[in-house]
Order: C-alpha cells, then sequence, then structure tokens
C-alpha cells in the first residue's frame, strides 16, 4: 500500500492539519453552547465544524493510499454542499416559528416577500402562498 | 503521531460533549437539529481520525454513507420541526 505522501514531512504536515481542524471543532462547539440565540449558533454549527472536517479529512487523506483520497475528498465536497442547505432549512424554519427576536434583525428581507397580514411565528396561510 | 492523535481526540471528544450539552438543553427543538447535525460531522470526524491513525481506508465508505444520512436526516428534522411546532 502506497500513501499518498510519506515521510517525516508528510506526518508533521498531517499532523499540523488535524490539530487546526480540531481546535476548529472544538471552537464551533464552545459557540454553540455559548452563543445566545438560534441564528447565531446556526453559524457557529455549520462554518466551523466545515473547516475542521475540511482540514482532518485532509490530513487524514495524506495518509492512505489515493482512492481512498479522492473518496475522502468526495466526502468533503458533499458537506460543504450540504451544509448550507441544512442552514438555510433549519434559518426558515426558526424565521417561521417565531425562533428570530425582531430586535436582533437588522434587515428582514422576508417580510417584505410574505402576506401583509402574516404574523411571524402565527402564520397558518402562508405555505399555501408558495413552497417553503 | 501518537500524541498528536490523543490530543485530537481529545478536542472533539469535547466539542462533542458541549454538542451533546446543547441537544439536551433545547430550547427549541430547531436547537436539537443544529446539535445533532454537530454530531454528525463530529463523528465523521472522529472516524477520520481513527483512519489516519490505524492507515486503514476500508472505513472511508462508512463515512460517505453517514454524511449523506445525516443530511436527510438534519433536513426531515426541520422540516417536521416548524411543522409541529406551529400546533402549539
Amino acid at each position: 500500500m502506497n500513501p499518498v505522501a510519506a515521510g517525516p514531512v508528510a506526518d508533521v504536515v498531517s499532523a499540523v492539519l488535524m490539530l487546526f481542524g480540531a481546535l476548529s471543532c472544538l471552537l464551533g462547539a464552545i459557540g454553540l453552547v455559548r452563543l445566545p440565540d438560534l441564528p447565531a449558533r446556526l453559524q457557529a454549527a455549520t462554518k466551523p465544524q466545515t473547516l475542521g472536517l475540511s482540514l482532518i479529512l485532509l490530513g487524514t487523506a495524506l495518509r492512505v493510499e489515493l482512492a481512498s483520497a479522492v473518496t475522502l475528498v468526495l466526502v468533503v465536497l458533499f458537506q460543504v454542499i450540504t451544509a448550507p442547505v441544512i442552514s438555510q432549512l433549519v434559518g426558515r424554519a426558526a424565521y417561521r416559528s417565531g425562533g428570530f427576536p425582531d430586535d436582533t434583525l437588522v434587515v428582514d428581507e422576508l417580510a417584505e416577500h410574505l402576506p401583509a397580514d402574516a404574523v411571524v411565528g402565527d402564520e397558518p396561510d402562508a405555505d399555501r402562498h408558495g413552497r417553503d | 503521531m501518537g500524541a498528536v492523535f490523543a490530543v485530537v481526540l481529545v478536542m472533539v471528544g469535547v466539542a462533542a460533549a458541549l454538542a451533546l450539552y446543547r441537544l439536551l438543553r433545547g430550547p427549541s427543538s430547531l436547537d436539537r437539529v443544529v446539535a445533532l447535525d454537530v454530531v454528525v460531522v463530529l463523528t465523521l470526524v472522529a472516524a477520520g481520525v481513527y483512519v489516519a491513525y490505524y492507515r486503514d481506508g476500508s472505513n472511508i465508505p462508512l463515512l460517505a454513507a453517514v454524511a449523506l444520512v445525516g443530511f436527510v436526516g438534519s433536513t426531515a428534522a426541520a422540516r417536521l420541526a416548524v411543522r409541529r411546532e406551529r400546533h402549539r
């Protein structure tokens, strides 16, 4: 079996990548506990976790053979594509169920597209005007 | 190299414990969905560390499968969560 990169330099690079990846994951998890509301926690939950996963799997890819490394790149690519999707879905669901405190929003572009009589957090008709 | 893996695993373990704390505390079910998604990513990270430590590529399809299932689970939970809370 032939690793993608061998030798002490590759080991050091791999170790540094994995340490920074784990640090990013840890900081994201601390943010998940410490930040005050759901939209702020969404930031902490998606971006540092994606960065951490990418760095760790990059460090892993240096230590396995080429075919496995390609699959790891696919896993990273998939995470990079799906994390914003989950973030957007959860954010929209939170908005519609009243999870966003009004005074924390600087701009509220979604409100202009909802029916004028729709109250955030209590909008039984909203789904009929468009898919959410 | 072994010390590096130990440090990495401890950091990931602490991160997972913090995410589980958020998962238990809530307060809303969407907070739990977000926390559960973080736990899934940390599972991927831990499995990646395992692959790196043993240089064993046979577990890598597991990573792809967990990433797929985690995405489907989070999207489904996000949609169901908002529907149930609206009826409250």
